[in-house]
């Protein structure tokens, strides 16, 4: 049996801690059935407003629900500084790693990172060599993946600055939280997530490429209403008041990329992309793509459009490059990282490949590239069988791996029909870069919602909840 | 100004939750007729699905066994024009355009979405019938009035006023064509009460059987129907009303982009056309043929504001 997992509400003698004390004692006033009656009201304004997802490969449930569980996960005030500043730390080294690795590249030359980590990594664009984006900002956009497994220790489980998503759920949690129980926020002082999209617009805006004259028009680019992220997309365009784009509506005209309107074609300054590096541009990438616009890659190295996050960012979310990340903030910041890495294992390595192989059953594997929870074996958890297959796949392509222990992470209770049962949970900050760094408070709390299941991704059952930041 | 796919959406959205609303409108119309035609039943359905533009798939699938025509208007996924396939298609581009909508539009527009669908899921029994196309006026009548309170009078609203009344016309004149598919009156039967009862069935159709008893007060004649489902600006559903909301739609563009299309010509003519003909006059052209005339030229307008306006 795993050890018992740190619970962020209750001490082990069941007493609230500090920051759940008012909450404690107002969700104990409640009728209990009333709470279960609101719990179906918040699955209601979800369906009814549209909030879903799409999950691949199930055609008939083409459009499914978040499940949110309305007990918030509550960080104080000063727990959260702490995490800040390690993640603002994080996120200028990340900039600078980017930077340096498309430009001079000291950070191999200084024998911190093997060369081929970088140059063989199909995340890696060699067309970005040598090119700076406006106010030299590579990733704009930021979720840092948070967990934690004890009082004092959090990790960084993993980084997201390609396209890091998730954030409406943290808007749309917060609005439906207060719809349904304003009284609770009138007792609990909790720092405001709301602003987000008007953040997200100044910070695009303020980096514009520097000929671009009077207001710059801003659009996000969709792959489409079958993505499963287009809720998302829409819902930031509308509250950001930008244009929703998809490929088919862009074209490079006099080497600027250009909208079709009902007035002919119109210039787009800023382009929050949220179609991957290989759709961008046919004419660079994937020749097949219909997702992104022919020449924007032309136009973005000649300074006239600003990509967000900057194409070639995605190396940064490679789970290879994360177990170098220590070495990586230490060299651009001169400082020891203030957020700890979860030990990892590379596998690509012999001495690592042997003792993973033999200690399968006690740890995480991971594909360096992969994300929403596929193409991994928790160890713990899976069969013999699971685990044996899987030993086959990491002998046949080992540097394709990286393995870390099972963390027990830290639970938050949720709501069931008899009552409040703990359950694991972890936590997405998003982080906005523009000339300064902005950590909104807050985040998405994705939340294991079977019991003793360690896998929080909303494709494997996961769930959502407000994430509080406590005011001082 | 806004994308030319925006418009396209938004445009094509409002043509089908107004396809919707009059796919339910005919079957209505159906069953009435049916409750006093029953010895000719088959003939009626076919009518019917003639009107409704959808008898040549009707039959490549069924043949010319008509008891599958009301599930295949209602909720059948091969119509296109089905009530279920219009409220998708509808949701769909509603979705494709989600930033153009106001929340109280796109709320009303995902609810009668997801209450239709659970509605249609199943073949539906002739006594539920008349329940479900009341829930179909209704939803759609939802929509439409959050859409009029919420949204501001700008250029997303032109192009969505342009798609209802666009297809509401097409509609409109498809219903008054039933007469000479289905109802083409024996010369014994004129002034009958069949077909007085008929031309009931379609003012019915079109929400009018009461309006009409005020603007004509008396009985069923054609040219009198005729005139107010094709000459009267005052009737929502008349030809004229429609082309007078498009016309007033489109210089609203004109004015605020300051260009003109073919459309404007093409609206223009049709709008002179209908102010200055009499009934008298169409009725000498032959109505069937007017209408004929009336849906290309309506296809052709259609067209036009999406060339114009650069939907794809």
């Amino acid at each position: 049996m795993a050890p018992l997992a740190f619970d962020e509400m209750m001490t082990a003698d069941n007493e609230p801690r500090p920051p759940y004390k008012t909450y404690n004692s107002w969700f104990e006033s409640q009728d209990r059935s009333r709470l279960i009656a609101k719990s179906k009201e918040a699955e209601n304004i979800f369906r009814k407003t549209g909030i879903t997802f799409a999950v691949y490969g199930h055609a008939d449930s083409s459009e499914k629900l978040i499940p949110f569980d309305l007990i918030p996960r509550i960080i104080s005030a000063s727990e959260w500084r702490r995490l800040a500043q390690g993640i603002e730390q994080r996120v200028i080294a990340l900039n600078a790693f980017l930077d340096d690795i498309y430009h001079k590249q000291e950070i191999i030359k200084a024998g911190r990172i093997p060369r081929e980590l970088i140059e063989r990594n199909d995340a890696f664009l060699p067309q970005m060599i040598g090119m700076r984006p406006p106010g030299g900002v590579y990733t704009h956009i930021v979720g840092t993946d948070i967990v934690r497994t004890a009082e004092d220790q959090f990790y960084v489980l993993e980084d997201n600055a390609r396209t890091p998503s998730g954030v409406s759920y943290m808007l749309e949690n917060r609005e439906t939280m207060m719809q349904m129980f304003p009284d609770l926020f009138h007792e609990n002082r909790v720092q405001p997530v709301e602003n987000y999209p008007y953040l997200l617009r100044q910070s695009l805006a303020s980096l514009a490429p520097p000929g671009c004259q009077g207001k710059p028009r801003i659009a996000i680019l969709t792959p489409g209403i079958y993505n499963s992220a287009y809720y998302e997309h829409a819902f930031l365009a509308d509250q950001m008041g930008v244009e929703l784009v998809e490929g088919s509506d862009l074209r490079v005209i006099d080497g600027r990329v250009k909208m079709r309107t009902t007035r002919g074609y119109a210039q787009i300054d800023v382009l929050y992309r949220r179609v991957d590096d290989d759709y961008l541009d046919p004419l660079t990438f994937k020749p097949e793509s219909v997702l992104g616009v022919p020449g924007i890659m032309d136009v973005y190295r000649a300074g006239n459009i600003t990509i967000a996050n900057a194409p070639g960012t995605g190396i940064c979310d490679d789970k290879a490059i994360y177990s170098y990340m220590p070495e990586i903030v230490e060299f651009y910041t001169g400082r020891k990282a203030l957020l700890e890495n979860v030990p990892t294992w590379r596998c690509s390595e012999p001495d690592s490949l042997k003792y993973v192989l033999e200690n399968l059953a006690d740890l995480v594997i991971k594909e360096v590239h992969g994300s929403g929870g596929y193409g991994m074996l928790v160890g713990p958890t899976a069969t013999r069988k699971e685990r044996a297959l899987f030993a086959e796949k990491l002998k046949a392509r080992p540097g394709n791996y990286i393995a870390q222990p099972t963390l027990s992470l830290s639970t938050v209770p949720i709501l069931v029909n008899k009552g409040i049962a703990p359950r694991h949970v972890d936590l997405r900050p998003y982080v906005l870069v523009s000339d300064k760094v902005q950590i909104i408070p807050g985040g998405l709390t994705r939340v294991a919602l079977k019991a003793g299941s360690l896998v929080v991704n909303s494709s494997q059952g996961g769930g959502t909840k407000d994430t509080w930041v406590l005011e001082d | 100004m806004l994308l030319g796919r925006t418009a396209y959406g938004l445009y094509w959205m409002f043509r089908y939750i107004e396809r919707a609303e009059n796919s339910a409108r005919l079957v209505d119309a159906g069953l009435r007729m049916s409750l006093t035609r029953s010895h000719m039943n088959g003939d009626l359905w076919d009518g019917v699905l003639q009107t409704s533009g959808v008898g040549d798939v009707y039959e490549s699938i069924y043949g010319q066994n008509w008891s599958e025509a009301i599930d295949f208007l209602m909720r059948d996924k091969a119509n296109p024009s089905s009530v279920l396939s219009c409220i998708e298609t509808a949701r769909h581009n509603a979705r494709m355009v989600r930033t153009a909508l106001t929340r109280e539009t796109w709320e009303a527009t995902n609810e009668c979405w997801l209450d239709l669908k659970a509605l249609l899921a199943r073949r539906l029994k002739p006594a539920d019938l008349p329940e479900v196309i009341d829930a179909v006026k209704r939803k759609t009548g939802l929509i439409r009035g959050a859409f009029h309170g919420s949204m501001l009078r700008n250029d997303i609203f032109n192009f969505s006023r342009m798609g209802t009344f666009i297809e509401r016309a097409d509609n409109t004149a498809r219903i008054l064509d039933v007469k000479y598919y289905v109802l083409l009156p024996a010369v014994t039967q004129v002034g009958s009460s069949i077909d007085n009862v008929q031309w009931e069935s379609i003012l019915r159709s079109v929400s009018a059987h009461r309006a009409y008893g005020w603007v004509y007060e008396g009985e069923y004649k054609a040219a009198n129907i005729a005139d107010f489902l094709i000459l009267n600006n005052r009737m929502p559903r008349s030809l004229a009303y429609c082309y007078e909301q498009i016309l007033g739609n489109l210089q609203h563009l004109q004015r605020e982009y300051s260009d003109r299309h073919a459309a404007h010509d093409t609206a223009e003519r049709t709008m002179k056309s209908l102010q200055h003909h009499s009934i008298k006059d169409v009725m000498d052209q032959g109505l069937h043929e007017y209408i004929e005339d009336f849906i290309n030229q309506n296809n052709q307008l259609s067209q036009e504001i999406s060339e114009g306006y650069r939907f794809l």
